[in-house]
């Protein structure tokens, strides 16, 4: 019997297209688009100006406060401007825009394809390297990756967790990763071992991906402490507290961060940024992206550098079927749609999908027949039907009382409703005003 | 038989009795002395419970009514924009104070990126709520600042004043509109604001909020107000000003005059219910005397607003 | 080039529907239905079409005419409830009082209430209750079944269910090791169908083939039906431990009357039973106690129908008291 999380979960078509086609490269854009907000937490302070040259992999934004994070150049060139550019939702944020000239890289990064097994950097260091090179979740929160490993007084990590599990449908790009760059994978979890200051690490994998389980078991096969474990496919088992569940058994508190059972949760394309920026010394300025549809013609996995435009890496997969109907940032459960191409990508997308119309549309909205799907679905034990008529009915006490801010937006509910209804449309919409009723309420 | 008939009417009476005595105790013991001016006032009020005066309800309105005059003396800050002036004045002859007299407000949308001027460029589909759609993305047809048009105004107006034409997929303010605000509050992105009726409901605004520049503006939106500031240059008041890309016309300063209306090279600046404008060469001069003698009853109340008024207008004729 | 879609995550969904869902509560009891049409003839034809037509009809002329709304009939609910109600009824019934069960049960149990998702109570089981109290005879002369192709056994036309001559007999005073020889062969024929009833009800077996379609559609999950029957079986048992000449054993309540058809098809009811798996329990458990509590001590000789309506009116106030079990419950310690 394989391991997976308890409550609620649904299994949506895995749609895995992509996860036999090797990592490409893709070609420097033209021209970088580069927000400073690109993690969560404060955006980072711009460095340059217009007209400055920069090089690959220099420091073009600080993030000063606590919770955010550098960003780096990801193209040598000239700045152009550095104004507002649309972000992914059609807002205006600021950015830098970078006219490329060639592909100078900055001094101090190595380049070359040797795998460095050693870690030479002690705890302190290796934190304060990982925030120097911009690393970030990269399972799609962006969530500054130092912070999560300065435990905080008082707690203890015990165990580091490693997400490998993909449970987003069409996704391949840490599947990808775990077969291609295993080696260095397993030495950037080793360097968050180091870090955490545990003993042991899990690497949690679906049973989907066969050959990344063996792939990985054979490369720690020798290794202490780092375990590799199959887990059943169910959707959502990559939110961090389901996986913590399904690996090791300790739920974590209504409200609280992992660290208060022990443990730390990092995504295995995280991991694989780790060992580039502690051992080679090289920010996070590429990541891989899926890029999938059933109706695109060349769909695959890239390696491209942050600020590309959607727009070429969409050219590249084949460019955008005629019968595209949806373009989604992310996965198609958690993923964002994008209302145009021109936006880039940044440290947080971890795939491009493009839906057929047919398949893009939602259907005609009912009334609930109250099949208590959602109820059953719902992972982490709410009510998404009466959280939604409470929202709809502005009934913001009792949202907050029902634990509206438990959710963690997996979609499980609104995927499963057979009357169609906008469940989640309506939670998020109930999280984004009991979180500011709580914020006015802590100020007081 | 007589003896039922007995037994039935002395129990019952007793229960009576007894129940009447305790009600009356515990009536004595809990009463609660208050004001009866606040039943009076509460009468004289809507009862619409909108909450357009800022207080729970028309009865917290009156509570709050009879404490300010029983403190202070005056009704300062409080209004009932649903009563408007008859009702205030009524509650303050209940209250025996005098009350100033408020000019009346109307809701005014901001915006007119209609289903023509600001073509859809996406389509969305999802829960009809602005709030929800305005934290997923700028809008169907593109402008960050623009109306979204699924309607939270209308679900928030308790007077079926305000709603959405499928023509154009904006919200529009019929005349039962009372200013009680609700819309203004909905609307996640403020195109909403209470603005003076204005005489004989003429009224003239920007019909835009968005802050870009004109560029980017124009490019999502025809009728998008794009900061030229031709208008700041025109209005003789000094009652428009021009604010991050954006102009505003100060309901206060402005006399209506409509001089910045066909200065505006995209149409943003709407002017309503006024008479239809003759070409600009043979204004009859009489028209024109006529609407400014009517601005000038208009805003009688402060007699600085007036001097203000008359020097420009002395300008407006030694140009024509 | 189409213009792009934009909403809220997620993106994909699952593929069924209100509609895919009625229809499998419809192919799940086609078994009862060929049972029913295999006993009692084309009676059961009649009886069927006559409350299927009744109750899409009525569905249809409400949300046209009076309502002026989207008419939905499309989507099976009005199907369910016609099929549930003929179910419920005698094959012999008059055609009339079908039609007014019919609009007793869309009329008033469900569109009154604002149509599918909004009524409180299972809509078949209204229009049952009324018919069963305004017409008693007609609803309680039930013909003995008569297999196709067969011959009759008796001359009878019309006799009692067993749940009445059990009941009968207990009230004359006998005992039950008395009564038993006048139910012949119950076990086996009950499961069959061979036995006088509701149309639906005859056959245990047919409605268990149609529970694990469902089952295995995912359309009813097990809190229910178990409790409903643990309920049951715990509480008869306890009776009959006490008194076995004076109560009936368990496995008798099980398969005689409504039974069955009650536990799987009509408590099960999305929309009138509780939302949380706890909830749910005490739903069926609840069910299950009121109607052997009917059955042997109240005055009608079945109470599948009221014990399940019963408890349909306590669903919201167990839809605030029992919530799902939470993820990560801060225990007070």
């Amino acid at each position: 019997m394989l391991k997976t999380f308890k409550l609620g979960g649904v299994h949506p078509a895995e749609n895995k297209l992509t996860e036999n086609k090797a990592i490409e490269v893709l070609p420097i854009p033209k021209v970088a688009y580069i927000p400073f907000s690109q993690h969560l937490g404060a955006p980072a302070r711009a460095l340059v100006q217009k007209g400055d040259a920069v090089k690959t992999g220099q420091l073009i934004a600080k993030g000063e406060a606590f919770i955010s994070a550098n960003i780096h150049s990801s193209v040598s060139g000239k700045v152009l401007k550095v104004d507002d550019v649309l972000d992914a939702s059609g807002y205006k944020r600021p950015a830098v825009v970078i006219q490329v000239e060639g592909d100078e890289w900055a001094e101090g990064i190595n380049r070359s394809g040797e795998i460095i097994r050693e870690i030479s950097l002690g705890q302190k260091e290796i934190i304060q390297k990982i925030n120097e090179m911009g690393v970030v979740g990269l399972g799609g929160a962006t969530f500054p990756s130092h912070v999560k490993l300065m435990v905080p007084e008082g707690k203890r990590a015990d165990v580091l967790i490693i997400n490998g599990v993909e449970c987003e449908p069409f996704l391949t790009a840490d599947h990808r990763l775990m077969l291609e760059k295993g080696e260095e994978l397993i030495v950037g979890v080793r360097i968050l071992m180091i870090a955490l200051g545990v003993k042991k690490a899990i690497i949690g994998i679906e049973n989907n991906k066969p050959d990344a389980i063996s792939n990985m078991k054979k490369i720690t096969g020798n290794q202490e402490g780092i375990d590799v474990q199959a887990l059943k496919v169910k959707y959502p088992q990559g939110a961090e507290k389901q996986l913590i569940k399904a690996l090791i058994n300790r739920e974590v508190p209504s409200g609280k961060l992992p660290i208060e059972v022990g443990a730390v949760v990092h995504n295995a394309g995280t991991a694989y940024a780790v060992y580039e920026a502690v051992q080679k010394n090289k920010p996070l300025v590429e990541r891989v992206v899926t890029i999938t549809g059933k109706s695109v013609k060349n769909p695959g996995n890239f390696l491209v550098r942050i600020g590309t435009p959607i727009a070429e890496l969409v050219e590249a997969a084949g460019g955008l079927p005629e019968d595209t109907g949806k373009v989604i940032g992310g996965g198609p459960m958690m993923g964002k749609a994008l209302n145009s191409l021109d936006v880039p990508i940044i440290k947080g997308t971890s795939g491009i999908l493009m839906l057929p119309v047919e398949e893009s549309g939602r259907n005609t909205v009912l009334h609930c027949i109250r099949c208590s799907r959602c109820v059953s679905v719902c992972p982490m034990g709410l009510e998404p039907y009466l959280l939604e008529k409470l929202v709809m009915f502005e009934d913001f006490e009792r949202t907050e009382k029902e634990r509206v801010m438990d959710c963690i937006e997996c979609g499980s509910c609104h995927y499963t409703c057979p009357a169609n209804r906008p469940l989640l449309d309506y939670i998020r919409l109930g999280k984004n005003k009991v979180g500011a009723i709580i914020r006015t309420r802590s100020k007081k | 038989m007589n003896d039922v008939v007995i037994y039935a009417v002395a129990s019952l009476g007793i229960i009576g009795a007894a129940a009447a005595i305790i009600l009356y105790f515990v009536a004595q013991k809990f009463k609660v002395i208050e004001d009866p001016r606040i039943d009076e006032v509460e009468g004289a009020l809507p009862a619409a419970n909108c909450g357009g005066c800022g207080f729970a309800g028309c009865r917290a309105f009156a509570e709050a009514l009879v404490m300010k005059a029983n403190k202070e003396g005056n009704l300062e800050g409080l209004n009932c924009p649903v009563g408007g002036n008859d009702v205030m004045a009524t509650v303050a002859s209940i209250l025996n104070l005098q009350v100033e007299e408020q000019e009346p407000l109307i809701a005014v949308v901001r915006c007119n990126g209609s289903h023509t001027n600001s073509p859809k460029k996406v389509i969305y589909e999802g829960a009809t709520s602005c709030a929800f759609a305005h934290n997923l993305f700028n809008g169907e047809g593109g402008c960050p600042y623009g109306c979204l048009g699924l309607g939270d105004c209308v679900k928030a107006c308790a007077f079926d004043a305000i709603h959405i034409n499928p023509e154009t997929g904006l919200p529009e303010v019929n005349d039962k509109c009372v200013a009680c605000g609700a819309c203004v509050e909905a609307c996640p992105r403020d195109i909403i604001e209470l603005r003076p009726k204005g005489k004989k409901d003429r009224r003239i605004y920007v019909c835009c909020i968005n802050k870009e520049k004109g560029g980017p503006a124009r490019k999502n939106c025809d009728v998008a107000c794009i900061g030229c500031g031709k208008c700041v240059k025109v209005c003789p008041f000094d009652a428009i000003t021009m604010e991050n890309n954006l102009a505003y016309i100060d309901p206060v300063k402005c006399k209506l005059c409509r001089k910045c209306v066909p200065e505006c090279p995209t149409g943003a600046i709407h002017e309503l219910n006024f008479p239809l404008r003759k070409l600009k060469d043979d204004v009859p001069v009489g028209e024109m005397k006529l609407e400014k003698t009517e601005v000038k009853a208009s805003v009688t109340i402060k007699p600085d607003a007036t001097q203000d008024a008359k020097e420009p207008e002395g300008g407006k004729e030694n140009k024509s | 080039m189409n213009l792009l879609k934009v909403s809220g995550s997620p993106h994909v969904h699952t593929d069924e529907s209100i509609k895919s869902i009625m229809y499998g509560v419809i192919y799940a009891m086609v078994p009862a239905m060929l049972i029913s049409i295999y006993f009692f003839g084309l009676d059961a034809v009649r009886v069927l079409l006559i409350s299927v037509i009744a109750c899409v009809m009525i569905e249809f002329l409400i949300e046209k005419y009076i309502l002026k709304s989207a008419v939905t009939i499309t989507d099976g609910s009005g199907i369910v409830t016609g099929v549930l109600l003929a179910f419920n009824v005698p094959s012999n019934l008059p055609w009339w009082i079908l039609v007014i069960g019919a609009i007793v049960s869309i009329g008033i149990a469900k569109m009154s209430f604002g149509g599918l998702g909004k009524n409180i109570f299972n809509p078949a089981l209204v229009g049952r209750v009324f018919m069963l109290i305004s017409f008693p005879v007609q609803m309680t002369s039930w013909p003995i079944p008569k297999p196709l192709f067969a011959e009759r056994i008796t001359d009878a036309i019309t006799g009692p269910t067993p749940l009445a001559i059990m009941k009968e007999g207990l009230s004359a005073g006998k005992t039950v090791s008395q009564m038993m020889p006048e139910i012949p062969n119950y076990v086996e024929n009950l499961m069959t169908g061979f036995q006088g009833g509701s149309m639906g009800e005859v056959s245990a077996f047919a409605l268990i083939l149609g529970a694990l379609y469902m089952f295995y559609r995912k359309i009813i999950t097990w809190q229910i039906p178990l409790s409903y029957i643990g309920g049951a079986v715990l509480f008869s048992g306890i009776l009959w431990l006490i008194n076995p000449d004076k109560f009936v054993d368990p496995l008798f309540h099980l398969v005689t009357g409504g039974m069955m058809l009650g536990v799987f098809y009509m408590a099960t009811d999305m929309v009138s039973s509780p939302m949380s798996a706890k909830g749910q329990i005490l739903f069926g458990a609840g069910a299950g106690i009121l109607t052997i509590l009917i059955r042997v001590f109240g005055a009608y000789p079945e109470g599948v129908s009221f014990a399940i309506l019963i408890m349909n009116a306590f669903v919201p106030l167990i839809d605030r008291g029992f919530k799902p079990v939470r993820f990560g419950e801060v225990v007070k310690s």
